[in-house]
């Protein structure tokens, strides 16, 4: 018998620890990995309400989201490639300016 | 439903051969693109003139799939086919097709001839969703649609920098219209529940009529002018349609003649029923387009470029329709509609013939004595001519006095209207015939020798003397000019012992309408007589007058150089109002302004505010810049920041 | 039983995710998070979600995964540098955290209360049902996102391609 918030909280934990690696770390590659977590989290939330209330429609969700995470991962780390190209650098604070 | 009338068919063609010449033009032969692209307006014709002989009486509705579905929102792709939309597709399919074939002559040897036949058919795909459409919604895509395809034929000669502003211009100017039928479409689901004209009409025609009310359908009616101006180019927003001649010619027949800036018309006509309950609406309409019709028409008096003249002169024909619209004669609006199709189209596809004779020349102070050298031209131009000039027999004469009839008899019009109708009838046979004579008659006033010395004949846009275009051009030209002459016959009022057969056929579409007019049947025949006859003899002293300044033998060449003293004077300096103001108003005016306006309280009051405010901003902005940082960690920390403010307002309000 | 295997899958995925955080090296950082995700995956199933926990593995820790690795080891970045360069990330990072997530957690607690429990196994997330729901009453999104990751997929490869 888990309370449905225990899962609910752990969603919370993993966003946040998500959110920190955003902030804290400096490697691109890194950011990209902590948006993942976040989504994660934020998908560990879905699946859990899906089965509290007993609907498939957050499972549904969940896939979307899978796919929309691939796609913007597919993305990101193409700009990351080419960024890497013109910079040779991955660290965030060495791409300061919002252009190229 | 009785038979299938495949009326998704009839815009889908031309799409599909837009679809075709965009993305396979390139490998194709100039004939091969330009037979695709007929091809399909010419099946979209044959599908519409199908309809058109099934339609039986009784408004078709073809509902296809569903397209939006939220909430009570339910809308479809749903066709409508009623006498109106039949007038208007066969117009767009018909006219569209003579264009397509013109163009392919007019365009031959152009770089981006593909390109332009899939913009043109892909404006013939927008035009006809927005006639078909069965609901508000999808009328607003093809309203959009034609914008779009505007802009891209008029620019596209877009290396030409004021072809690509003229496109911008349309497109933005238009842009501002169209926000008023987004918000009238809103307010029509607000007001009906609904889009589809099957159920937003007769619920509309069953309102109370809002005299000197802000009700629902005042507002609709308002914002559906407001977007009418904007396409259909009246007072204010027309100011895109002269800079839009940019574009090559064919565009300016087949969009800015003879369909897209008949929508705003097609629209009013189509929401008659809303507009009757609102009569304040109408008349701010009948005013818009009165006004619209005698501003452009004087304004064409004075212009010498053929294409500028056309364009104030299709502004101001469309003013005559929307006036019909304000006054209720929406039967006639759409018949005036339909001859001004067939008239101006040819009339611009004339234009563009000489212009391709002339090896690209637009000044008609450098043109004249054409006849002999281009005489089919001539003389379907002077048909035309004669059918916009509104003498009988010719197309312009019925739909024109049908207005002006209506204009006078209507119990939303007046004699105000009707007068200023017959005005601008005087000076537009006035400036046509000026156009025609400086073009055609007396003496040659071009180059023509010394290039043809070189032998330089290319494809019509080298120094040479003027031609006859090819067959492919001058065709259409000859059918438009028997359309032009006898297209009004389907619409002889039974005063003159015709039918009225385009009233009974319109009559269903405008069943209100047609009872307001049918309450105007109580004025005399004899008055209606006698103002069919003031308009024709205005017609015809203006093509004197035109004459007598720009036809005779003297003068011919002072002539050329410039309108008649007294009269272009007046015009060209906007009636001296200007100057009247400037002695009434203004002087007095600057002193006061100048020493006590200026002095004390601009420099002190409100500069000082102003700058204030300035220097208050620059400080903001200074503290405002510090988020800007570049530093992508510290726009996470920002986002964050907002994502607490929105999760600390849950936790604090919603319990 | 269950409560224990939560527990420790619950625990499982917060330390790598804190593991994340810590490692230098985004290669580990990388093999963390595979193991978050693979605990997430096990948390799904005794959800009951069998179909998401199968995807999970294999399009999350399988696919997306093994393209952070390839873009890692073909840009061989090494171990991060310790710079500070966003005062506002090294001031109010911290607390910004730990902010949100008091928020968010007393936002679970007042709108769930700890009595609503979950059970293992009883409610079989069958993936019959699921791709029935997503054929017939997600059609359109569905066919979105299909536009949408080829649309992805060619921005990715025009972005990533060598300029000539």
């Amino acid at each position: 018998m888990v309370p449905l918030s225990y899962y609910l909280v752990l969603s919370a934990i993993l966003f946040s620890l998500g959110v920190a690696g955003f902030i804290f770390k400096r490697n691109l590659v890194t950011l990209f990995m902590s948006v993942e977590l976040m989504l994660n989290a934020v998908n560990l939330s879905f699946v859990a309400l899906s089965y509290y209330f007993r609907q498939l429609d957050g499972q549904i969700f969940v896939f979307f989201v899978m796919v929309v995470a691939a796609a913007e991962a597919a993305v990101g780390l193409a700009i990351i490639i080419s960024v890497f190209r013109n910079r040779q650098t991955l660290n965030v604070d060495e791409i300061s300016l919002l252009k190229l | 439903m009785d038979a299938n009338f495949y009326l998704w068919l009839i815009p889908l063609v031309p799409l599909l051969g837009a679809a075709i010449n965009g993305l396979t033009g390139k490998q194709r032969s100039e004939r091969g693109v330009a037979a695709i692209a007929a091809t399909s307006v010419a099946i979209s014709l044959a599908l519409s003139l199908r309809a058109f002989f099934l339609y039986s009486g009784t408004p078709v509705v073809e509902s296809h799939m569903p397209w939006i579905y939220a909430g009570n929102f339910h809308v479809d792709f749903n066709y409508y086919f009623d006498p109106l939309a039949a007038v208007m597709t066969l117009v767009v399919t018909g006219v569209g097709l003579l264009i397509h074939i013109y163009a392919a002559g007019y365009m031959s040897g152009d770089a981006g001839f593909y390109r332009f036949f899939a913009y043109l058919n892909l404006f013939l795909f927008f035009m006809l969703t927005l006639v078909l459409a069965g609901n508000y919604l999808l009328l607003l895509v093809g309203w959009e649609g034609v914008g779009l395809c505007s802009y891209l034929l008029i620019g596209y000669y877009f290396r030409k920098p004021e072809a690509a502003d003229a496109g911008k211009k349309a497109f933005l100017v238009t842009r501002l219209g169209d926000l008023g039928i987004v918000a009238a479409v809103l307010l029509i689901f607000k007001t009906f529940d609904s889009l589809n004209f099957t159920e937003v009409l007769p619920a509309a025609a069953q309102f109370a009529p809002e005299h000197g009310a802000w009700g629902p359908l005042t507002i609709i009616g308002l914002l559906f002018l407001l977007g009418a101006t904007g396409k259909s180019a009246q007072v204010p927003l027309y100011i895109w349609l002269p800079d839009a001649m940019a574009g090559p010619t064919p565009v300016s027949a087949l969009i800015h003649a003879a369909t897209m800036v008949t929508a705003g018309v097609y629209l009013m006509a189509r929401s008659s029923a809303i507009y009757l309950n609102a009569p304040d609406a109408l008349t701010m309409v009948a005013v818009i387009g009165a006004v619209t019709a005698l501003y452009a028409a004087t304004i064409a008096v004075v212009q010498t470029d053929i294409k500028k003249v056309l364009a104030y002169s299709t502004i101001s024909q469309i003013g005559y329709m929307v006036m019909a619209c304000g006054v209720a004669a929406f039967s006639a609006a759409v018949f005036h509609l339909m001859t001004h199709a067939f008239f101006k189209a040819l009339l611009f596809l004339g234009a563009g013939s000489v212009i391709h004779g002339m090896g690209g020349e637009q000044d008609i102070n450098k043109m004249g004595g054409l006849r002999k050298f281009m005489p089919w031209t001539s003389i379907t131009f002077l048909i035309a001519c004669l059918a916009i000039a509104a003498l009988p027999p010719f197309a312009g004469f019925f739909s024109k006095d049908q207005i002006l009839w209506e204009a006078y008899s209507s119990e939303h019009g007046g004699l105000a209207f009707w007068i200023i109708g017959v005005t601008t009838a005087a000076f537009t046979s006035f400036y046509m015939f000026r156009l025609y004579f400086l073009t055609f008659h007396g003496q040659p006033r071009f180059e023509a020798t010394a290039a043809r010395a070189q032998g330089a004949h290319g494809n019509g846009h080298g120094g040479h003397a003027p031609h006859e275009s090819p067959a492919t051009m001058t065709i259409p030209l000859m059918i438009l000019a028997v359309l032009s002459v006898a297209g009004g016959w389907i619409g002889i009022p039974a005063l003159l012992g015709g039918g009225d057969q385009w009233n009974h056929f319109m009559a269903p579409v405008f069943t209100q309408a047609a009872d307001v007019n049918h309450a105007a049947a109580h004025h005399k025949a004899s008055t209606e007589y006698l103002l069919m006859a003031i308009s024709v003899l205005i017609s015809l002293s203006g093509i004197s007058l035109a004459w007598w300044f720009y036809g005779r033998q003297r003068s011919r060449d002072e002539a050329a150089a410039d309108t008649p003293g007294a009269l272009r004077t007046l015009v060209a300096n906007k009636y001296y109002v200007d100057e009247a103001y400037q002695f009434l108003f203004v002087r007095p005016l600057v002193t006061f302004s100048r020493d006590i306006l200026w002095r004390a309280v601009d420099q002190w009051v409100i500069d000082g505010a102003v700058n204030g405010a300035a220097t208050a901003t620059r400080g903001l902005g200074s503290v405002a810049r510090k988020l800007q940082s570049g530093n992508i960690r510290s726009y996470a920390g920002w986002v964050i920041i907002g994502a607490l403010l929105l999760i600390g307002y849950m936790v604090g309000y919603s319990g | 039983m269950y409560e224990i295997l939560f527990f420790v899958f619950a625990a499982a995925a917060v330390g790598f995710a804190i593991n994340l955080l810590v490692q230098r090296h985004p290669i580990y950082g990388a093999i963390s998070l595979i193991g978050v995700m693979a605990s997430l995956a096990s948390l799904y199933l005794m959800l009951g979600a069998e179909f998401i926990a199968a995807v999970q593995v294999i399009v999350y820790a399988g696919a997306i995964m093994v393209l952070f690795v390839f873009v890692i080891m073909l840009l061989n970045a090494g171990v991060e540098e310790r710079t500070n360069r966003s005062r506002m990330a090294k001031q109010l990072g911290a607390p910004l955290v730990v902010l949100l997530l008091g928020l968010l957690t007393s936002l679970v607690y007042r709108n769930f209360p700890p009595d609503a429990a979950v059970r293992f196994g009883d409610f079989p997330g069958q993936t019959a049902d699921i791709g029935r729901r997503l054929y017939i009453y997600y059609m359109l999104p569905f066919e979105v996102v299909s536009i949408l990751i080829l649309v992805a997929i060619v921005g990715a490869v025009v972005l990533a391609k060598k300029e000539t």
